[in-house]
């Protein structure tokens, strides 16, 4: 079972959980894990990734009370059946593609990785830019 | 909440003049991996020590399993149930590893040999070797086995990847993670490799000077935590005087104010943008910073 999708930066600052939890979600948008398929066990998932057992069950738990998997005892976790319409997983595929652009766009102007990912998060929390007065 | 595996109150240790621990007050839940970050010499195998019965405490309580680790009759009980790798990892060098092994598991009714063939696996221990032969990593290993292999409830270990590469490392990381997915253990370790604690536990205790100084989820820790830079066309104004809570150390360098709160961010940001900055950052803090901080260091 390819889980290589599955990387948390434990040093990052973000919890483990909320990183298991939003590639689970990445994944699924781009097709990358389809309806219906199985995700590892909590316990194997936590000895593959090096992990707490507890962070693979609170990352499961929360997918699950999303809806976005089930886990059906003694069986495992499985991705639920797709109850977006298709034109959604698309929407993101496309997405993925403009983003992809726009990192390429700046990057070729020498902004590196840090400055590119702190403008993607102004702009979505809404932060004053620089050189404007916050209101 | 059910009773906590591991719990001081008010600890206190004192050899001579040396106040060791200073009013200790920490616990640890039933299946939980604790992290337990310390400078040398802030106190943290003394209180490894105390735990394990190697040492009695100047006043305060230290409990394992509920029980006063300071009683000798209690202590002999709990030390059934609790295994311990120290830094040593006494071994007896003159036997051969499966010797080792053998004598060990004498003492353990619940010995799972099941466990005992993955682990030799695992660290390439061969049975016929003799343990002063083995390198670090494959010492390390076998004291692992050791400890795990008798089915204890509650696991310390004292630096369990000291001088170890990073292959090693993982191993014995892996060991405790798929031990406590598996059985009902708890795992108290104390470290110097932040990133390990990052990397497997859900709790993190710090102690200073004797002192807890941080006691809480690791993800509590990443989700409060915060540093907060300001940037002014001008200088940065004068500090000023915060009164929202978890501002933990304020600097001014230039044009540029910083905060570092251990919570309550928005409430910061809102206080401070009278001041009238053009940008406002607000970045996680690593759980080294985190350390750094409170055992005084100026980052």
């Amino acid at each position: 079972m390819d889980t290589s999708f599955l990387r948390p930066n434990p040093s990052s600052g973000v919890p483990i959980y909320l990183q298991l939890i939003e590639q689970v979600k990445h994944a699924i948008e781009t097709g990358a894990l389809r309806a219906g398929e199985q995700l590892p066990g909590i316990r194997p998932l936590a000895e593959r990734l090096v992990i707490n057992p507890n962070t693979v069950a609170k990352a499961y738990r929360e997918l699950e009370h999303e809806g976005v998997i089930e886990l059906r005892h003694g069986a495992g976790a499985f991705v639920s059946a797709d109850r977006r319409p298709r034109q959604l997983t698309n929407t993101m595929r496309a997405g993925q593609a403009i983003v992809a652009a726009t990192v390429e766009r700046l990057r070729a102007r020498g902004l590196g990785e840090d400055e590119i990912r702190r403008l993607f998060e102004a702009q979505l929390a809404g932060l004053p830019r620089k050189g404007e007065r916050s209101a | 909440m059910p009773e906590p595996i591991i719990e001081t109150v008010a600890l206190r240790k004192t050899y001579g003049d040396v106040e060791a621990l200073r009013g200790l007050t920490l616990q640890v839940q039933a299946g939980s991996i604790c992290g337990f970050l310390g400078r040398n010499g802030a106190g943290k195998t003394t209180t490894l020590k105390i735990l394990l019965g190697m040492m009695r405490p100047t006043s305060g309580e230290a409990r394992v399993f509920g029980r006063r680790a300071d009683d000798s009759t209690a202590s002999v009980e709990i030390r059934r149930d609790v295994a311990f790798v120290g830094e040593d990892k006494p071994l007896f060098d003159y036997m051969t590893v499966s010797e080792m092994v053998r004598f060990t598991a004498a003492f353990y009714p619940r010995w799972r040999r099941d466990l005992e063939r993955h682990y030799l696996g695992i660290f390439g221990l061969s049975p016929a070797v003799k343990v002063k032969t083995l390198s670090r990593g494959m010492r390390t290993g076998l004291a692992v086995l050791l400890a795990l292999c008798r089915d204890a409830r509650l696991l310390i270990l004292d630096e369990p990847t000291s001088g170890l590469d990073p292959a090693v490392s993982e191993q014995v990381l892996q060991a405790l993670v798929s031990h406590v997915a598996s059985a009902e253990m708890t795992v108290f370790f104390s470290s110097h490799h932040i990133a390990e604690v990052e990397q497997i536990a859900d709790r993190v205790v710090m102690i200073d000077r004797g002192r807890a100084t941080v006691a809480a989820a690791l993800d509590d820790l990443r989700e409060q935590y915060r540093r907060i830079r300001f940037v002014f066309d001008d200088d940065a104004p004068a500090v000023p005087v915060f009164r929202a809570e978890g501002v933990e150390r304020v600097s001014r360098d230039g044009r540029v104010l910083t905060v570092l709160a251990s919570g309550g961010a928005e409430r910061i940001v809102e206080e401070a943008r009278p001041l009238g900055p053009v940008s406002i950052d607000v970045i996680p803090v690593s759980l080294k910073e985190i350390f750094l901080e409170s055992s005084g260091v100026e980052g």
